[in-house]
């Protein structure tokens, strides 16, 4: 069995007055798909942000790989975090200003200092990957749902990253553009050298059940059925 | 050392500092540079200051004559520094220049702040009123409008009656509003009465001075051998009896000229008597020549230039601002809203003679500098304003975004939030800047010749307004016009197509 690459341990987080997290205690293995599913307000995006140094923790610890989470993690701390921990998020945020290429080569340069061509030619294969080498050329607000989605995906691998993170991948596509997502996904976790893991959050319970490795399940700001699978 | 040596050098060392300070403005600074600068303003036009109608750019004038002879005096040669006239004291206070000569009045109170030379000339105040009105002194004008010009002997005479003032910046205005009957009268001095009122038809010029004063050279208080200097020049320039022929040229020379003796007194209310019959004839109007349209598309150059500057200084620094106010720490927030609010909520007339006459004493800024940063600082308070919007318009999800790629702060602000802020400022960026361009001619007021301020200029020497009015207009319209279409352009290319995302599969 693979090392665990995500490891949490009474991770707590609040809002105000308000805990969303009471103290997760979990372990994500390498190169497998994890879902986190429960009612809203269970905290699970929340869960998913501090993974990425979004939101910082109150409590607890997390390391994922390598990088170990705390309470105030400084800037240099959270830059290095990211290169290797990539985010989709639910309504894509790509920029408008630049076009599809340009979306997926920006951190690549700018954090990654990678040459222009380099970062080019690594965008190329993951748009070719996504089926969407014929668009580099193209403005976001030039694309349907599921492109920009497939975009905003290569644009979060445009940097190796070891971990990705997705913030309900499927919930704004219809159903065919979700199994494309879906089938796209099971593509890049098996393609890659190093083994790409997956923690995305869902409501969606059959793509959870049939996608991933793991499901937990996140109530009260606590993992009811770690390891186990959704009821 | 002994005390008495060491108050000694002491002594000698404030002397030789006061030496310094003294001759950095006056008679020395003057033969050193060989060159005497004296202010005037080409708007009081004929027969003072204008511009040679045939030869645009060529001075000519009683005064230019008489510049000439008092350089030719001290040995250097002379140069007219253009300045409104309503500031002239304040601009040679502040080194614009080295004297006015350009019909200053003698009155106590000039003579309070700045040296005042002899007199070169004997002028009465004349009253004028409409040819069919029955005013006969102006005593009977009490309650009623009476127009001048400001800062004048004129208009102190007008304060201190019963009159109600109205105060005009061109010596054409006054009597046009009176023919027009907007005013009862006008008072001013018989030099321009008899040039611009008493020639107008439908206009009676009394008899009579209503007060008598004398045309002096304003010298500044630290300059005493200059003011020295033209003393001497003028009492020689009378003796030799070559003032006289200047201004006999000028069709000036009339029975108020005394013999010339130096000695001057304030100016008085003199009785009613016999005026000198008016020997000059209105000065013909003018065409408009090639030369005219070079002059004017000079103004509008400076006017281009002085905007296109000051805007490139106040675009950044506007985003600076608008950068610290949104992201800064408290100190930053702080400096950048109270920064807004001071030059937003000041006239940009009043930051621009405080840059060049208040803080002349601290800072001396040329005229084009001071124009550039006033109106680059002024500016840059509204462009912090526009930008602070833009930025606030991008969605903290791209900051967001930007951020969980590994972007830093300041990476995010510049690759991701700048970019689109800058396309969703540009539409107020563009009609700030034509703003810019028409307000640039303020600047007027700090000596600099732009497109308003030539136009102005060629209107009282044309006797016309229509002519150069419509040629301004024109012009700030060719400047302006196409830089709209230009921003609007590519506001439409950096636009992402609603078009193409109509299209867009789904």
């Amino acid at each position: 069995m693979s090392q665990p690459i995500v490891h949490l341990s009474g991770v707590g987080k609040r809002f105000g007055a308000r805990h969303v997290l009471r103290g997760v205690d979990a372990e994500v293995r390498a190169g497998t798909i994890v879902s986190l599913v429960g009612a809203s307000g269970s905290g699970k995006t929340t869960l998913l942000r501090c993974l990425n140094g979004l939101e910082a923790i109150d409590a607890g610890r997390i390391v994922i790989s390598g990088h170990v989470i705390e309470p105030s993690p400084s800037d240099d701390a959270l830059t290095r975090l990211r290169a290797d921990v990539g985010m989709v998020f639910q309504d894509y945020q790509l920029f408008p200003h630049l076009s599809v290429l340009e979306n997926l080569c920006l951190a690549p340069q700018v954090v990654r200092k990678y040459s222009r061509a380099a970062a080019e030619k690594r965008a190329h294969a993951l748009l070719d990957a996504v089926g969407l080498a014929d668009r580099h050329r193209s403005k976001p607000t030039e694309l349907s749902g599921g492109q920009k989605q497939r975009v905003a995906l290569a644009r979060a691998l445009a940097q190796d990253v070891k971990v990705l993170l997705l913030d309900e991948p499927t919930s704004a596509l219809d159903a065919r553009t979700r199994d494309d997502i879906v089938r796209i996904l099971r593509e890049l976790v098996q393609r890659g050298a190093e083994p790409l893991t997956l923690v995305l959050v869902t409501h969606d319970l059959p793509l959870a059940e049939t996608l991933s490795d793991e499901v937990w399940t996140l109530v009260e700001g606590r993992i009811a059925h770690p390891g186990g699978s959704a009821a | 050392m002994a005390p008495a040596v060491k108050a000694g050098v002491w002594l000698a060392f404030v002397a030789a500092g006061l030496s310094t300070a003294a001759a950095r403005a006056d008679l020395a600074d003057v033969e050193r540079r060989d060159e005497l600068r004296w202010g005037g303003d080409l708007q009081g036009g004929e027969p003072y200051v204008f511009e040679d109608e045939e030869q645009p750019g060529v001075l000519k004038g009683f005064e230019v004559d008489i510049a000439e002879a008092l350089a030719r005096e001290l040995g250097v040669r002379p140069k007219l520094i253009q300045n409104d006239w309503s500031n002239l004291v304040p601009a040679l206070e502040r080194g614009d220049f080295d004297v006015i000569l350009n019909g200053l009045e003698e009155t106590p109170e000039r003579r309070q702040r700045i040296r005042l030379s002899a007199p070169y000339y004997t002028y009465g105040e004349t009253l004028t009123v409409r040819a069919g009105a029955t005013y006969e002194d102006l005593k009977q004008l009490e309650g009623k409008r009476v127009g001048s010009l400001n800062q004048t002997v004129a208009s102190d005479i007008l304060k201190a009656s019963h009159a109600e003032l109205v105060l005009y910046e061109g010596q054409q205005e006054p009597y046009l509003d009176l023919a027009k009957g907007r005013t009862e009268a006008v008072l001013l001095d018989h030099v321009i009465a008899d040039r611009y009122g008493c020639v107008l038809p439908e206009l009676r010029c009394l008899p009579g001075d209503v007060a008598r004063g004398h045309y002096v050279l304003g010298v500044r208080q630290d300059s005493p051998a200059l003011a020295r200097a033209i003393d001497g020049a003028l009492e020689k320039l009378s003796r030799t009896g070559e003032l006289k022929g200047i201004l006999t040229r000028w069709k000036l020379w009339d029975a108020r000229q005394p013999p010339l003796q130096g000695a001057s007194e304030p100016p008085v209310v003199a009785e009613p008597k016999a005026a000198a019959p008016p020997s000059v004839e209105a000065p013909v109007a003018r065409r408009f020549t090639v030369g005219h349209a070079v002059l004017f598309l000079r103004g509008a150059w400076v006017t281009l230039l002085i905007s296109a500057l000051s805007f490139a200084l106040a675009s950044p620094l506007g985003m600076a601002l608008a950068t610290l106010r949104l992201y800064a720490g408290r100190a930053g927030r702080w400096f950048a809203a109270a920064y807004v609010e001071l030059f937003r909520g000041t006239p940009l007339l009043l930051q621009l003679y405080v840059l060049y006459f208040g803080i002349a004493d601290l800072v001396r800024l040329s005229p084009l500098t001071a124009a550039v940063l006033g109106l680059a600082l002024n500016y840059g308070a509204y462009e912090a304003e526009v930008y602070r919007g833009a930025l606030s318009s991008v969605p903290p999800g791209q900051t967001e975004a930007a951020r969980a790629l590994g972007l830093s702060f300041w990476q995010a602000l510049r690759h991701v939030v700048f970019p689109q802020a800058l396309r969703t400022a540009l539409p107020a960026v563009t009609n700030d800047f034509v703003a810019l361009l028409k307000d640039s001619s303020l600047i007027s007021v700090i000596t600099v010749v732009e497109l308003t301020k030539r136009m102005t200029i060629l209107a009282v020497e044309l006797r016309d307004w229509i002519t150069p009015g419509l040629m301004c207009a024109a012009l700030y319209f060719l400047m302006s016009f196409p830089l709209a279409r230009l921003a609007r352009r590519i506001e439409r290319r950096l636009e992402p197509s609603a078009a193409a995302a109509d299209g867009a599969a789904t």
